[in-house]
């Protein structure tokens, strides 16, 4: 161990006291590998081991089973709707905000950040008082036969709000840091609005859409507090993969819980890797990029 | 001057209106329907006060775990290079990536007196899962990245020029370490606790499942909401709901406040 951990801003002339001694080197490293093992890798671990606990058949049939597929198909129309409508709403609030001045700037930037700071469980209860049987719409929309909690508009609705500020956070200040030069430029060279923005703004910012993009789908695949409150549970109409993988585990059909939940892992594998390849493209870490994933 | 600005700006207003604040409002209209005395006696029952003191409670205790190894995390990923070292840094992202409901079962099912750690913790004669200790270690999972990414750039734009002349003007490494970086590194530090804190009070899908969930013992205050929703008690849920909103916003102003102070000591 100690032969492979070198330092990286080790100097050869100097002051000898510029890193920590090999043996703290040592010891540091050992305490966070350890630590992200615990916490990172064992969990992981867990559920690979898990699915396959009775073979490979059986994990097949648990991700093949008609009710699991149904979940499959709910989670996949919820991402597909909620991603591209906060993805439209990103660009647009980016682009007000990085290329104009206005006041109150900071206050609107905040109330986009809003969702983050709201618990899961609140975002959906926030559903249910507007469009639940006692809530506030409620009697018109049975009047008129609309069902929307318990229901697929429901489950969009919530992952719309769980997901609201992932694009715009990542791309507000990617559009700030480049400026509106070359905008200015395309102006007085004739060019329209629309134009400005598809030949000369999306190029500029497309790293920055398709971070905020992944995380929005992810998010938007795995969410479960939100969508847990205004599902309803009806099997095979209103469970997403998150909430079958609960009933599945509540049934102590572990084998089958934790096959199901292997597919999320694996999304959320990938989510890690396309977002560590974007990183290492742009060799930056955004600013905003700790900040906007809490709640 | 650009184009566009009415009706971005327009857009965005109106988006934002109708997705977070007028779904938002209800909370504050449903929860002034139950009446203030009546408001009052709801957020101070005895159940709702012990899941408020476990909510908090295990949020501080997680993250101030975090904030120590968090610490030792960044710094390592920072300044040492071994093999895996990328593959280490990407993966300090799973919490955030990974659904909670897959974090609760996982963490269950290893804590659980059978599980892969529940077991020999168990013949130590400690119990994790359906503890407040079983809280704890869920949301130290889903708190772990922040305050390593809020480090991260901070240790990464150091100026390596202070800790020469520390050390040129006899500092042991130790206390350069306590006296020159960790001053630099306080306000980021605070902010990622402080961000761990706040994702974890809200949080449910992780902790459910490792909880056990028993009232006054392990009932977290997020299930407490769902509980009285279920009930048809939805001014009661919106009342513990108003009261966690409000701790969270001044955790959010408080964070803002933080980050604008660390942004002044970096740009020094």
């Amino acid at each position: 161990m100690a032969a492979t951990v070198s330092v990286k801003n080790r100097r050869s002339s100097g002051p000898r006291n510029l890193t920590e001694p090999v043996g703290v080197r040592v010891g540091l490293t050992i305490v966070a590998l350890a630590y992200l093992a615990l916490f990172l890798v064992v969990p992981l671990a867990a559920v690979f081991g898990q699915a396959f606990q009775k073979g490979f058949d059986a994990y097949v049939a648990a991700i093949r089973e008609p009710i699991a597929l149904s979940a499959l198909r709910l989670t996949l129309l919820t991402a597909v709707i909620a991603v591209p409508l906060n993805m439209v709403f990103g660009l647009v609030a980016a682009w007000a905000i990085a290329k104009f001045d206005f006041p109150g700037k900071s206050a609107l930037i905040t109330l986009i950040d809003l969702p983050f700071a709201v618990s899961p469980v609140i975002s959906g209860m926030i559903f249910i008082l507007l469009f639940g049987r006692l809530g506030y719409l409620g009697p018109w929309l049975g009047a008129h036969d609309v069902k929307i909690v318990f229901a697929v508009p429901g489950l969009v609705l919530a992952t719309v709000f769980v997901t609201f500020p992932f694009v715009a956070r990542e791309l507000i200040p990617v559009m700030e840091s480049a400026g509106i030069e070359e905008e200015e430029a395309a102006r007085v060279l004739g060019a329209g609005g629309w134009t400005i923005f598809r030949r000369v703004t999306l190029p500029s910012v497309k790293w920055g859409l398709l971070y905020g993009v992944i995380l929005c789908n992810a998010r938007a695949m795995g969410e479960f507090g939100a969508v847990s409150v205004v599902s309803g549970h009806v099997r095979g109409k209103t469970n997403t993969l998150p909430l079958h993988v609960e009933i599945l585990y509540n049934e102590y059909n572990f084998q089958a819980a934790f096959a199901v939940a292997s597919l999320l892992t694996f999304l959320a594998l990938v989510t890690l890797v396309a977002k560590s390849v974007i990183e290492w493209r742009t060799e930056k870490r955004t600013p905003g990029s700790v900040a906007e994933e809490q709640g | 001057m650009l184009p566009g600005f009415g009706l971005t700006f327009g857009f965005t207003l109106f988006y934002l209106s109708l997705v977070v604040l007028l779904p938002l409002s209800t909370l504050f209209f449903k929860s002034a329907t139950l009446g203030p005395s009546l408001f009052w006696a709801t957020v101070t029952a005895p159940r709702v006060l012990a899941s408020y003191k476990l909510s908090f409670g295990a949020s501080l205790v997680a993250a101030a775990i975090n904030a120590a190894f968090g610490l030792v995390v960044a710094w390592v990923l920072v300044r040492y290079r071994f093999p895996g070292h990328r593959l280490i840094d990407a993966l300090v992202d799973l919490p955030f990536s990974l659904p909670t409901a897959v974090a609760g079962i996982a963490l269950v099912s290893l804590y659980a007196p059978n599980g892969w750690l529940g077991r020999p913790l168990a013949a130590a004669g400690v119990k994790v899962a359906f503890t407040p200790l079983g809280v704890m270690v869920a949301l130290t999972f889903i708190g772990l990245p922040f305050v390593v990414r809020t480090l991260q750039p901070v240790i990464e734009s150091l100026d390596p020029e202070v800790e020469e002349a520390a050390a040129s003007l006899g500092a042991t490494r130790g206390q350069t370490f306590l006296r020159v970086i960790l001053p630099g590194l306080a306000p980021a530090w605070i902010t990622g606790f402080a961000l761990a804190f706040a994702r974890a009070v809200g949080e449910y899908g992780s902790v459910v499942f490792i909880a056990g969930n028993m009232p006054m013992k392990t009932e977290i205050s997020p299930l407490l909401i769902i509980t009285k929703l279920e009930q048809y008690d939805s001014a009661g849920a919106t009342a513990i709901a108003v009261v966690m909103l409000v701790a969270s916003f001044i955790l959010l102003l408080g964070i803002n406040r933080l980050q604008s102070w660390s942004g002044r000591l970096a740009s020094h």
